[in-house]
């Protein structure tokens, strides 16, 4: 399967990615050989088989609800790179 | 012997009869660092400071025989992925700029527990995305062995590091090899645990079911030492495995002995160094002369293993690295005072080029219409892979493979083509995919005089076997330790 | 044409847990922004979820109340999107695995309906967005993360309500059940429980689905209604003047009483959800599900019947008396104690919620206990008190937290009942007031009310007037 610029435009959109022209192509160009690459997956029949995610026994761990202090207000924000208000500041969203 | 050519058992025999103190070691480290760093370029940070206070709080440890683990007292470095407390922490990234976590990664906690001094912070491909190290942000890390060759990836800073005799030990992490690889290309031990048996907290996510944390080391006994301290349920990690941590070093000198080693023929292909395939196969004959058994074995899905890897991988990378997004640390580029406008401008000038190309392969193959094609289809020959080598761990106890098809590469060789790049890790990626345990260790030189190595993988949770193995084959071969001349 | 309106509701309930569904930060109402924070919940790099084992339980227990299949293993999934009240860029929630699917709930609309519910699953919930004001902060907004990662439940329903009556029937039902539960305020104005609507119309008689509108923003019950009937109206106009109803969200402006466009310039969207790798698929042991089984109360509906069945008591007492679980307790201790159902019910319907009300109170926080409207109903009863007496008695109750007992006895409010007493000063009335007594025998007989009056002015109107009656006739008519 090849892949157009307009799918890569549409996927860096969806990735929050601004890319230059430059990048565009090359992407574009490189991304393509990639998914020919593994295009070759398809060669395989993989009915009924479960795919996989986790390669640990399946234990679902749970915490007790018990709450914890929480970050000193000061550290939470110490490493945002604009705050007010206590908040994170951010530039104005338009609905 | 230099201090700093010191195996961690020998490091810490030394300290232990109080020939010499943590804090000396730690000095002929740092001196070593000052030293040789600006050719290897394996740190990001050296943390000098912290790293005496520490040594000083290991001796005091030491002499009032207060809780001494065989680590008490001994120099170490780690890959910049692991959160540091009140110590910047990159990730190699520009997009991280600035960032000072206000936590300690369970690794870094257990091994600070343990006594262990930390030198530094490692250099490594920008969020463990590549095979060479070059795609830091900030530098390039050169082969120890040979300087205008790359040490492997992505936990490059960490091999380089250890080969150099900047530290007794590194820990790096291993989500495709990149452990493994790069202590090949270095010529040190580099130990990849089966996934969950360490735990993944504080360490910066790329590919989730994949990511493990490992030590790099002079020699097996070492790797044991690391990994004992390393290792263990974590309740901040839904995903380690609640289950009790052997005492690796008891076992480890029990020999191969009727031992099934499993020699997969899809390892030893066409196209892979001349050099490399005989030093693995006369490491083979020193292991079946210990007494093991040498049984062909067959992984058929192997050659499907990079395709999945690299849309499993960058799957889950590119959700991982969405929170890097300018709103609660590091890096912001507002221009506009728009939010779109930031997100993107952020994200573009933060990243580097193999980070962003991963982000969209793994953004596309989620994306409406193609996650059956893509992730879903991948995972399940993921499943193909991982009982393949269910299937051979029938027949054998272990398996013995190359860990690269190729001795280290030079600089800028395979940057242009990322898929060239990206089937170099043809070895070592089954091996997360399964999330079994793997080591690579040093089994010679090519005529260049570069290091080769030889992958040993174990069935899940079977560390002890991958180690005594190993151990077996280093101690026949006589390995002792070899440093580059620098 | 006549058309037919179909509506599905998604309602969003924040859990009551002490803690954050993957942290354990506190999920306390109304801190200082950003004070319940720690480096998961703030999507600080490395970090890594785990699940509060209460949400869990929590979660299970609704699913049963609207009886669903729980689903002995369910997956956690991550909903992929840019927001900046989202720290981690993606929403931790459950996807094609949910944790319950498949129950339903009965409403009692129009001689009763079956709403089928698709799924309960869980998820996290965002931080908080303030927009500026003011010149120099009018471009900026302010993100306040101290709800990101609280727990939720979404409840899906089917679409199967046919007016905005059967939709608000159906979400109150669905709250009355949560809050009994006990694992939700159901405060729809400080938005821990929340409701979108799906809503469509198509011909009557057809079976296919019209293209939907998802209503959001409607914090009241009365917004919910209103919404969908203005949105149906605005549907039918549509399709009426030959346009087509096309697939969006529509925010309900409260203030006009009109759904608009959420005219977003995001692109479509596409979440690109996959299973969350940090978390182990979530496995529910018949254990847990049975032991919270166990632990279920009755719900309002089956406790209403009751009411109306075994106290004989009208279906609107029932309904009101089994509003809240709290209520509805408070309400049988006073039946056990007094044997009255029906008089019970007047006095907690009537004079104790209008004071509750009034004070906007709990019955959680009442000084009058039980014990303490039974003896009163009792005084009544056995005419210690009269009932005018009584409501000022309980007022005195209500603001003291004493007895009626003690009240009566500390203001002298109590009731002469003693007919000897009472019949010592019928004697005296008469000895005082011969004239009216001989006209009174000469059949003036409408001056028997001047003599109640007497009677009562005498004992300073304390007297029964029951007894007073009998008294008087006994002499006067001898």
């Amino acid at each position: 399967m090849s892949i157009t610029k307009k799918d890569v435009l549409h996927a860096a959109d969806l990735a929050r990615l601004e890319l230059t022209a430059e990048e565009q192509d090359l992407y574009t160009e490189q991304l393509s050989r990639i998914l020919n690459y593994v295009e070759k997956l398809s060669e395989l029949d993989t009915t009924g088989i479960a795919p996989t995610t986790y390669t640990v026994p399946l234990k679902t761990v749970m915490r007790a609800d018990e709450s914890r202090p929480s970050l000193p207000h000061e550290e939470a924000l110490s490493n945002a790179p604009d705050s007010d208000k206590d908040c994170f500041k951010v530039p104005r969203i338009i609905e | 012997m230099d201090l700093n050519s010191l195996t961690i058992h020998a490091l810490s025999e030394k300290l232990s009869k109080k020939e010499v103190s943590s804090v000396e070691a730690t000095k002929a480290y740092l001196e070593r660092i000052g030293a040789v760093d600006d050719k290897i370029k394996a740190f990001l940070i050296v943390t000098a400071d912290e790293a005496l206070k520490q040594a000083e709080e290991a001796d005091k440890r030491r002499a009032q025989n207060n809780n001494i683990t065989p680590l008490t007292g001994v120099p170490i470095s780690v890959k910049d992925i692991f959160c540091t407390k009140g110590i910047r922490t990159t990730c190699a990234s520009k997009i991280l700029a600035g960032f000072v976590p206000p936590y300690d990664s369970t690794v870094v906690a257990r091994l600070k527990d343990a006594g262990a001094v930390i030198l530094g912070k490692n250099n490594m491909d920008e969020f463990a995305m590549g095979s060479s190290t070059e795609n830091s942000a900030f530098q390039k890390t050169a082969n120890p062995w040979a300087l205008d060759r790359v040490p492997g990836g992505s936990s490059g800073g960490s091999a380089a590091s250890v080969a150099a005799l900047e530290c007794a030990a590194s820990v790096g992490t291993d989500t495709g090899g990149s452990i493994r690889q790069p202590a090949a290309l270095c010529g040190v031990v580099g130990f990849k645990p089966t996934y969950g048996r360490v735990s993944r907290f504080g360490m910066i996510a790329f590919a989730s079911s994949l990511d493990q944390a490992g030590p790099f080391t002079r020699d097996t006994i070492d790797s044991a030492i690391m990994l004992k301290a390393m290792a263990g349920f974590d309740p901040r990690d839904s995903t380690s495995i609640d289950a009790p941590v052997p005492d690796y070093l008891s076992e480890i000198e029990k020999g191969v002995a009727g031992l099934k080693i499993g020699i997969p023929k899809e390892y030893f292909i066409e196209g892979m160094d001349a050099e490399v395939e005989a030093s693995v196969r006369e490491a083979l004959k020193i292991l079946e002369k210990e007494g093991a058994v040498l049984v062909p074995v067959s992984l058929p899905h192997t050659e499907y293993a990079v395709a999945v890897y690299y849309l499993v991988a960058t799957a889950e990378a590119s959700s991982n690295l969405a929170r890097f997004d300018g709103v609660k640390y590091g890096l912001r580029v507002n221009e506009s005072g728009n939010l779109l406008d930031m997100y993107k401008k952020t994200r573009d000038s933060g990243f580097g080029g193999e980070v962003k190309r991963r982000i969209m392969l793994g953004t596309y193959s989620l994306s409406a219409g193609y996650y059956d094609a893509y992730y879903k289809k991948a995972s399940e020959v993921r499943t193909l892979i991982k009982n393949d080598f269910e299937t051979a761990f029938k027949a054998c106890d272990i398996i013995a493979t190359p860990t690269t098809p190729t001795p280290a590469f030079r600089f800028g060789e395979k940057v242009a083509d990322p898929l060239t790049m990206y089937l170099s890790d043809i070895f070592t990626i089954s091996c997360n995919l399964a999330g079994i345990p793997g080591v690579s260790i040093p089994c010679g030189f090519t005529k260049e005089n570069l290091p080769i190595g030889l992958q040993i993988l174990g069935r899940p949770l079977d560390e002890t076997t991958v180690l005594r193995a190993a151990r077996a084959y280093e101690r026949a071969a006589g390995c002792t330790l070899q440093a580059p001349a620098l | 044409m006549k058309y037919e309106t179909v509506i599905g509701l998604e309602v969003h309930a924040q859990l009551l847990t002490e803690s954050k569904l993957f942290c354990a930060c506190s999920t306390k109402f109304g801190s200082g922004p950003n004070t319940q924070v720690c480096p998961v919940c703030l999507g600080l790099p490395g970090v890594l979820p785990v699940l509060n084992g209460k949400s869990v339980e929590f979660a299970v227990k609704m699913a049963l109340a609207v009886n669903c299949s729980v689903n002995a293993k369910s997956v956690f999934a991550r909903k992929n999107y840019f927001y900046p009240d989202l720290p981690k860029g993606y929403q931790i929630s459950q996807y094609t695995e949910p944790l319950a699917e498949r129950g339903y709930l009965d409403i009692d609309t129009n001689g009763g309906k079956r709403i089928g519910i698709t799924r309960i699953h869980m998820e996290e919930d965002a931080g908080k967005l303030l927009h500026g004001e003011g010149p120099e902060d009018s471009g900026s907004s302010f993100v306040d993360l101290n709800r990101a990662g609280v727990p939720l439940i979404e409840i899906v329903s089917e679409p199967d309500m046919r007016s905005a009556d059967e939709a608000q029937a159906y979400l109150k039902s669905l709250r009355d059940i949560i809050v009994y539960l006990e694992i939700c305020s159901g405060n729809m104005e400080e938005g821990s429980f929340r409701c979108d609507a799906n809503v469509s119309i198509r011909p009557v008689g057809a079976e296919k689905l019209g293209t939907k509108a998802e209503l959001k923003n409607m914090n009241s019950f009365k917004f919910v209604k209103e919404a969908i009937e203005y949105e149906v109206e605005r549907q039918i106009d549509v399709v009426e003047s030959g346009g087509k109803v096309v697939q969006e969200t529509r925010l309900f402006d409260s203030a006009k009483g009109i759904t608009a466009s959420m005219r977003s310039k995001e692109e479509a969207h596409d979440y690109r959800y996959f299973p969350d790798p940090d978390l182990l698929p979530l496995v529910v042991s018949d254990d847990l599900i049975e032991g919270q089984r166990k632990t279920l109360p009755e719900l309002p509906e089956a406790k209403r019947t009751r009411f109306i069945k075994d106290y004989s008591i009208p279906a609107y007492d029932a309904g009101v008396l089994t509003a809240s679980r709290d209520l509805a307790n408070y309400y049988e201790e006073v039946v056990k104690a007094t044997n009255e159902p029906k008089v019970s019910s007047n006095w907690v319907m009537g004079e104790l919620l209008r004071l509750l009300k009034e004070d906007a109170r709990d019955v959680r926080d009442c000084a009058v206990t039980p014990a303490s409207i039974a003896g009163l109903i009792e005084m009544i009863k056995n005419g210690g008190i009269s009932g005018k007496m009584a409501k000022e008695v309980f007022e005195a109750m209500y603001k003291t937290g004493k007895t009626p007992q003690e009240i009566v006895k500390s203001t002298g409010m109590a009731q002469i009942s003693n007919e000897d007493e009472l019949s010592r000063i019928i004697d005296d009335v008469i000895t005082r007031n011969p004239d009216n007594f001989a006209r009174y025998k000469a059949g003036r007989v409408q001056l028997f009310g001047f003599f109640v009056g007497e009677t009562m002015k005498a004992t300073k109107g304390q007297a029964n007037p029951q007894v007073i009656n009998k008294l008087l006739k006994e002499k006067l008519d001898k």
